[in-house]
């Protein structure tokens, strides 16, 4: 299908964006990378009377280092995500996350600020901003204000941006010594929707595992974490610890059932995951789940 | 009424300057404007990857990307990487294999597979199936791709030793 009618408008700095926001009232929206957008348009689920076109905003784009902490702009396309050495270096949850984003054509264009924005609970990346404990910058017309990944993503394409706000970098603590990060999904194909998916990230201690935090994708309608199973993998590792803390999978999540996957089946891979990411993060070969 | 935006690009090399309205997407504006035919239209929203160009250089959906945002860019199709023989191994692999049957998602296959072999001459099958994963084919069953783009690498590969 055919996009309806909409007016179009670069936007040559963050400054004129949020006036653009402000001036078009609920009717304008970013446009980012356009990847989950212009779907919508294109379908006809949405539509706009102004598109702002904010990817000519150079101050957007970019990953650096300072200090402890990873400062990424938010229109960081994902190819450039994949191929950076600093993420790479001190987010590798984040590197081994953005390879199941879609196909290459579509991270040629994605970006990390459009993908969170967009808050899609099926999607790798929220899952991540949250277990790697990401702080969100967001401009507004009355200025800058900071988010914590645990209080941006509201709900089913839910977010605290206001309509006339824009996210302008994320910002994720480097990998601390002794942290180890753990990504896996199950999807029908690479680039698929994933049915289940585990961004993961924590402190393997002998045989426990510290400051651990799971967090489930494609399971409810946001990114969920796990505080109960994370607890109770604090303690020394063992089958019936393990066998305990999939159990407690039950209470901190809520899988839906859809054409994919049953709740049950859900649940089932979740529990499948947990067993991996503990295997993986204490170093062991991988036992039956 | 929605006044058409002005824009200037360079498509397969030719300078193009056109007024499009804003919600034209590049590969209608491709199709429709400029006749470029080669470029296909699958489903419109991002998941069969038919529509795949090349935008400065890279892959990307022509449906997920608006007209006016190729402004001041440059954008390469099947029609102009053809005639330039950078797909010639490609094609030749593609037609030896049997890689192709209606032909509706070869000229996105190629493109794809090209800017494949362009970063990693010699990928495994593995990396072949994921890098294509974004590009659907009805007919084939992807085997015969996969074996075509292997060919194909393996054929650039020895023309360079």
């Amino acid at each position: 299908m055919k996009a309806a009618a909409f007016n179009y408008a670069r936007a040559a700095s963050v400054d004129e964006a949020v006036q653009m926001l402000v001036r078009g009232g609920g009717g304008a929206k970013l446009l980012a990378g356009g990847q989950s957008l212009l779907p919508a348009l294109n379908l006809r689920l949405m539509s706009l009377d102004l598109l702002v076109d904010i990817t000519g905003i150079a101050a957007l784009r970019g990953i650096r280092v300072e200090g402890g902490t990873l400062k990424i702009g938010a229109m960081t396309r994902h190819a450039d995500l994949l191929t950076s050495p600093e993420i790479a270096a001190h987010a590798p949850l984040l590197a081994k996350a953005i390879a199941h984003v879609a196909h290459p054509a579509i991270r040629n264009r994605g970006t990390i600020g459009g993908n969170l924005a967009h808050a899609d609970p099926a999607s790798e990346l929220p899952a991540c901003m949250l277990a790697l404990g990401a702080t969100l910058v967001i401009q507004g017309p009355s200025g800058q204000r900071r988010v914590q990944a645990a209080d941006f993503f509201l709900g089913l394409y839910q977010t605290a941006l206001a309509p006339d706000e824009i996210l302008i970098a994320i910002e994720l603590p480097a990998l601390a010594s002794g942290e180890r990060a753990f990504f896996h999904e199950y999807a029908r194909r690479m680039g698929d929707y994933a049915i289940v998916g585990l961004a993961a990230q924590g402190k393997p201690a002998g045989d426990r595992i510290d400051a651990l935090r799971l967090v489930y994708f494609g399971v409810g309608e946001r990114a969920g974490s796990c505080p109960a199973a994370a607890r109770i993998l604090q303690q020394r590792h063992s089958p019936a610890i393990l066998a305990e803390a999939q159990a407690a999978l039950a209470a901190d999540l809520q899988p839906q059932n859809d054409h994919q996957a049953s709740a049950a089946m859900r649940l089932h891979l979740a529990r499948t995951l947990l067993a991996r990411c503990v295997n993986e993060l204490l170093g062991r070969a991988e036992a039956s789940a | 009424m929605i006044a058409p935006t002005p824009i200037t690009l360079t498509v397969n090399g030719e300078t193009v300057a056109a007024q499009v309205e804003p919600r034209i997407h590049l590969t209608d504006f491709l199709r429709e404007n400029l006749g470029l035919t080669g470029t296909h239209i699958g489903c419109e929203h991002g998941v069969c990857g038919a529509c795949t160009v090349r935008l400065d250089g890279e892959i990307v959906r022509g449906c997920l990307v608006l007209a006016v945002q190729a402004d001041g860019k440059s954008v390469e199709t099947i029609e102009g990487l053809s005639d330039s023989g950078a797909l010639d191994e490609l094609q030749a692999a593609f037609r030896d294999r049997n890689a192709l049957q209606c032909g509706y998602c070869t000229p996105a296959m190629l493109l794809t597979a090209h800017e494949l072999l362009a970063r990693n001459p010699t990928p495994d099958r593995a990396t072949i199936r994921e890098h294509l994963s974004g590009n659907y084919c009805r007919c084939t069953g992807y085997q015969a791709i996969i074996d075509a783009v292997e060919i194909a690498a393996r054929a650039r590969a020895g023309a360079k030793s």
